[in-house]
C-alpha cells in the first residue's frame, strides 16, 4: 500500500522523509532500495505524470492561449500545481520593500515538486566550488571535496539519465565512461552563437540535461548503482525499461508523461515504490519535528490538509528534504524548552546565508536567422548548448571586478508559437499590419536569441530567512520572512552578463532588443526568482558555524537530516538539483550504514 | 495644456461619444468571475465563455472582428484572424478575471469605442461598417510607432499595438497560424538530426 493516509500509516517507519522532490526523492529512492522502511510526507497533492502531463496540446487548446496568469505564473502548461510565487493561502513576507531587497520564492504543492516543471539542467559543480573562501577569501569552504561527491554524481547521471559531453574545460568536470547519454545535435541558431561566440572567447558547448536520448542501459547500469543488492538492481532495471527516450517533441516544462525527463515522479518514486519500502501521504502539510528529552528527535508532526487535522508520526530518523527555505521554516517552527530558537539551531546559523543564482537576461534578433527553410527544431525540449565560464584565468589575475563565475544559457529556435512569437515586432518593422504583418511574422519567426546568465551569488549576513513575528498561514504555521541584499560581486557580474549578451548578439549581426543593462543593480533578477534558493542550513566543519556535517546531519540532533539544497555552503554557477541528488544519495548512504550499526 | 493630458482628454471624448447601449455606459452588476484556480485540468481543450463568461457587446464584437480582418487579412497562405474566430479569444482576453486582462480590457472597449467614434467622425458610420479603403486610412494613423508619441494617437496607438498583439497571439497559435509560420514540430520522431545542411549553407556554418 505505497499511498496511504494518516488511517492507515504503519507504526514503524526506519526513516520519515518530508518532502518528495529532487533531496527527498533521491533520499527515498536509495533508503527503500536498501530495504530501509520510509514514509514520506508531500504538502501537495498526487500528482499522475501519465494522464496529467499535457503532451501534444497546442495553445490554442488551453485558457488565453496559454499565457501566463497568477494562478499559472509560468503559462497553462507548465507542471506546477497549486503553486507559483504565491500559494493561496500560505504567503510569506518580506522585511524591507526596498528595490533589490526583495525575495520572490516559488513553490509547487504537488508529489515531485519542482521537479515536474524544473529546466532539467544538470551540471556537476567542479573543485574550486567546493572550496570557493580557500580561494579567494569569500564565502564559505564546503567540508567535503569534488572528489567526495564525484561517485555520487556518476550514480545520479546513471540513474536520472543526462545528456552531454565531456569538454575537459576549467572547473567543468568530466563524468566518467558510461554516466552520459550522447547530446542532441545543436539547432542552427545555437551553432550560430556557437561559431560567433568562439570570436569572443567564449566556449560554447553541449549543455548537460537531465533527457533520455537513448534508453538507459538496464543491462549495465544496475549494477553499478547497487553493488551487491540483487533486488534493487532487479527493480531499476525493470523501471529503466518502462521509461522511453526522448520523442523529440514537447517542452520539458509540461513534465514528461512518457518518462523520458527526470523527475522525481518519473524516476525516483516509481521504483523507490516498487521496493515496497516506501509509503507516501500526500496533502500532508508538515510544520515541526518533534524531539524526546535526549534530544532525539522522535517523528514529525503535520497537517492533514484533507481535513485540518494534526498528526504524528514517527520514525528513527528524520530526514527534511521540503525544500531549502521549507525545511528551515520547519526547523525554526519546532521549538521546546530544550530547543529554544528552534531545532538544530544552536549556532544560530539556521535560515542565515539564503543564496539564489545571479540571473540576467538579454534577447536580440538575428538577421543572419530570418526566412529560414521550415525544419523542426524541437530537440529536446529544452536547449542543446550553453557556455560554461570561461574567464577562471583572468579572475585569478585580478582582472575582473567581481569573483565567481556565470553560465550562459541559450534559448534559440522555431519554437511552438506562442502568444509572444509574434508580438511586439514594432522595434523591428516600425509597426505594421494587415498583409505586411504577416510578412513579417514570417520573417522573424525563429531568428530571435536569448541569453540567460546564471552565476554564482555569495552567501552574505543580510540574506536569510527568519519566522514572521506575526503572520501565519492558513494552517496556523507561522510563515517566513525573508531578507535580502546583493553584494557588488553579484551586481558587477549581472553587468558583465548585459555586456557579453550584447557583445555576443552584435558578433552575431543582430540587434539587440531593448539595450543591455549596465548598471547591474538594474540588470540582476529579484532574489529568489532564478528558483535555485539554497542555503539556510550550510553545512560545515565546525558546529559553531554551520548548521549540517559532511553528511547533511544536523550538529544537534543526531538522528535528523536535510537533503534538500539547505545544507549548501555556496551557491555555484551550476545549477542545484543534480547536486542535491549528489548529496541526499551520500546522505542516505550515511544513514543506511548507522542504521544498521544501530548508530540512529 | 500638457500633451499628456491633452491626448487623454480627446481619449476621453471619444469614451463619451459612446452609444447608451455600450457595457461601459451601464454596468449591469454580476458575480465577479474567478480564474481557472492553481489546479486546472492541463489536459483538456478548452473553448473560449466556458471559464468566465465573454462580455464585448455586439457593437464591440463587430469591431473587433473587423479589426481582427484588418490586421491580419488572409492571404495566399492562411485565413484572416476573423475567420478563425480570433475576435473571440480577444473577447475571452479581456473578459478573463485576472489584473492585467482587466487591465487590457479597459484599454480594449475604450479603443474600439475610439474607433467607432473615429470612423463616425470621418464617415459617419460604425468602424466594422467602413469600406476597407476607410478603415485602412485610421489604422495607417495609429499602427505604427511614432504614433505612439503623436498628440492625437498616442492613446489610440497604444489600444492599436495592443489589439495587434492580441490579434497575432490568438491568430499565431492557431493551426493554421502556425502552419503559416511554417512550424512543423510538436510531432514525435525517432531521431533529431538537427538542421539540414540547406539551413546550415544558408547561415554560414559547416555540417558538423
Amino acid at each position: 500500500m505505497p499511498f496511504v493516509t494518516p488511517r492507515t500509516l504503519q507504526k514503524d517507519y526506519d526513516v520519515i522523509v518530508v518532502g518528495s522532490g529532487a533531496g527527498g526523492g533521491q533520499t527515498a529512492y536509495t533508503l527503500a532500495m536498501e530495504g530501509v522502511k520510509v514514509l514520506m510526507l508531500e504538502a501537495g497533492r498526487n500528482y499522475d505524470i501519465a494522464a496529467e502531463t499535457p503532451m501534444f496540446q497546442t495553445y490554442a487548446d488551453a485558457p488565453l492561449r496559454g499565457a501566463g496568469t497568477p494562478d499559472k505564473p509560468f503559462g497553462f502548461y507548465d507542471a506546477t500545481i497549486d503553486g507559483g510565487w504565491a500559494v493561496p493561502g500560505e504567503p510569506y513576507t518580506r522585511a524591507s520593500k526596498e528595490d533589490g531587497r526583495q525575495f520572490e520564492w516559488w513553490r509547487a504543492r504537488m508529489l515531485g515538486g519542482r521537479t515536474n516543471h524544473w529546466g532539467r539542467i544538470a551540471l556537476r559543480n567542479g573543485p574550486y566550488d567546493f572550496k570557493p573562501h580557500s580561494r579567494d577569501g569569500l564565502g564559505f569552504d564546503w567540508p567535503i571535496g569534488y572528489e567526495d561527491l564525484a561517485p555520487y554524481y556518476d550514480k545520479v547521471e546513471m540513474l536520472i539519465g543526462v545528456y552531454g559531453s565531456n569538454e575537459g574545460l576549467e572547473n567543468t568536470p568530466d563524468s566518467p565512461d558510461g554516466c552520459l547519454l550522447p547530446p542532441p545535435a545543436a539547432r542552427v541558431g545555437e551553432r550560430l552563437v556557437q561559431q560567433r561566440g568562439a570570436t569572443l572567447g567564449v566556449p560554447v558547448v553541449p549543455i548537460h540535461r537531465a533527457v533520455l536520448t537513448r534508453p538507459l542501459d538496464h543491462k549495465t547500469i544496475p549494477a553499478k548503482l547497487h553493488p551487491g543488492n540483487e533486488r534493487a538492481q532487479r527493480i531499476i532495471a525493470q523501471d529503466m525499461q518502462a521509461r522511453a527516450a526522448c520523442f523529440w517533441a514537447t517542452p520539458c516544462s509540461r513534465g514528461c508523461s512518457i518518462r523520458a525527463t527526470y523527475q522525481s515522479t518519473a524516476v525516483h518514486l516509481p521504483p523507490a515504490l516498487a521496493s515496497g519500502a516506501l509509503d507516501i501521504v500526500c496533502n500532508a502539510m508538515a510544520y515541526e519535528v518533534v524531539t524526546d528529552k535526549a534530544g532525539k528527535a522522535t517523528g514529525v508532526r503535520f497537517v492533514d490538509k484533507t481535513n485540518g487535522q494534526h498528526e504524528l508520526v514517527t520514525g528513527r530518523v528524520v530526514v527534511l528534504a521540503a525544500s531549502a527555505c521549507e525545511s528551515v521554516r520547519i526547523l525554526l517552527n519546532s521549538k521546546s524548552a530544550q530547543f529554544l530558537h528552534g531545532v538544530a539551531n544552536s549556532s544560530g546559523k539556521l535560515g542565515r546565508y539564503v543564496m539564489d543564482t545571479v540571473g540576467s537576461d538579454l534577447g536580440g534578433q538575428i538577421p543572419l536567422l530570418e526566412n529560414l527553410p521550415p525544419h523542426n527544431e524541437d530537440g529536446a525540449g529544452g536547449s542543446h548548448l550553453y557556455a560554461p565560464w570561461w574567464l577562471y584565468q583572468q579572475q585569478a589575475k585580478g582582472q575582473m571586478n567581481f569573483a565567481r563565475g556565470y553560465h550562459i544559457e541559450l534559448g534559440t529556435g522555431r519554437r511552438m508559437p506562442s502568444m509572444g512569437t509574434a508580438a511586439e515586432l514594432e522595434w523591428l518593422n516600425g509597426g505594421t499590419y494587415g498583409r505586411q504583418l504577416k510578412a513579417d511574422a514570417r520573417r522573424y519567426y525563429g531568428s530571435f536569441a536569448y541569453f540567460s546568465g546564471r552565476g554564482e551569488m555569495i552567501p552574505n549576513e543580510q540574506s536569510y530567512c527568519e519566522i514572521d513575528p506575526a503572520v501565519k498561514d492558513k494552517w496556523g504555521i507561522p510563515v517566513l520572512r525573508f531578507h535580502w541584499q546583493w553584494s557588488d560581486h553579484e551586481t558587477r557580474q549581472a553587468a558583465h552578463m548585459q555586456k557579453t549578451f550584447a557583445e555576443i548578439i552584435e558578433a552575431m549581426g543582430g540587434k539587440v532588443q531593448g539595450k543591455a543593462e549596465l548598471d547591474g543593480r538594474k540588470a540582476i533578477a529579484a532574489g529568489g526568482s532564478i528558483i535555485h534558493e539554497v542555503g539556510g542550513a550550510i553545512m560545515g566543519s565546525d558546529p559553531q558555524r554551520s548548521v549540517t556535517n559532511a553528511f547533511c546531519q544536523t550538529w544537534d540532533v543526531k538522528n535528523l537530516f536535510i537533503t534538500d539544497g539547505a545544507p549548501f555552503a555556496s551557491n555555484a554557477d551550476k545549477n542545484p538539483t543534480l547536486t542535491i541528488m549528489a548529496l541526499a544519495w551520500r546522505a542516505a548512504d550515511h544513514i543506511v550504514e548507522r542504521l544498521r550499526r544501530k548508530e540512529l | 495644456m500638457t500633451m499628456q493630458r491633452r491626448e487623454s482628454l480627446q481619449w476621453m471624448l471619444a469614451a463619451a461619444t459612446l452609444p447608451a447601449w455600450s457595457p461601459t455606459g451601464a454596468a449591469v452588476p454580476k458575480p465577479r468571475p474567478t480564474g481557472y484556480g492553481t489546479d486546472p485540468n492541463l489536459v483538456k481543450t478548452y473553448r473560449a465563455g466556458e471559464l468566465w463568461p465573454l462580455s464585448f457587446s455586439e457593437r464591440q464584437r463587430r469591431c473587433a472582428e473587423v479589426l481582427c480582418a484588418v490586421i491580419i487579412p488572409a492571404d495566399e497562405h492562411s485565413p484572416s484572424a476573423a475567420e478563425l474566430q480570433v475576435h473571440q479569444f480577444i473577447d475571452e482576453w479581456v473578459s478573463a478575471p485576472y489584473p492585467d486582462h482587466v487591465k487590457d480590457k479597459a484599454l480594449i472597449v475604450q479603443g474600439l469605442a475610439w474607433m467607432d467614434a473615429e470612423a463616425g467622425r470621418r464617415f459617419r458610420k460604425p468602424f466594422a461598417e467602413t469600406s476597407a479603403e476607410q478603415q485602412h486610412a485610421v489604422c495607417d494613423d495609429i499602427c505604427s510607432v511614432a504614433a505612439k508619441t503623436s498628440p492625437r494617437f498616442a492613446r489610440p496607438a497604444r489600444f492599436f499595438a495592443r489589439f495587434r498583439d492580441l490579434t497575432a497571439g490568438g491568430f499565431y497559435t492557431s493551426p493554421q497560424g502556425m502552419k503559416d509560420l511554417g512550424f512543423v514540430g510538436n510531432t514525435p520522431s525517432e531521431t533529431f538530426d538537427g538542421p539540414p545542411a540547406e539551413v546550415l549553407k544558408i547561415v554560414g556554418i559547416r555540417p558538423v
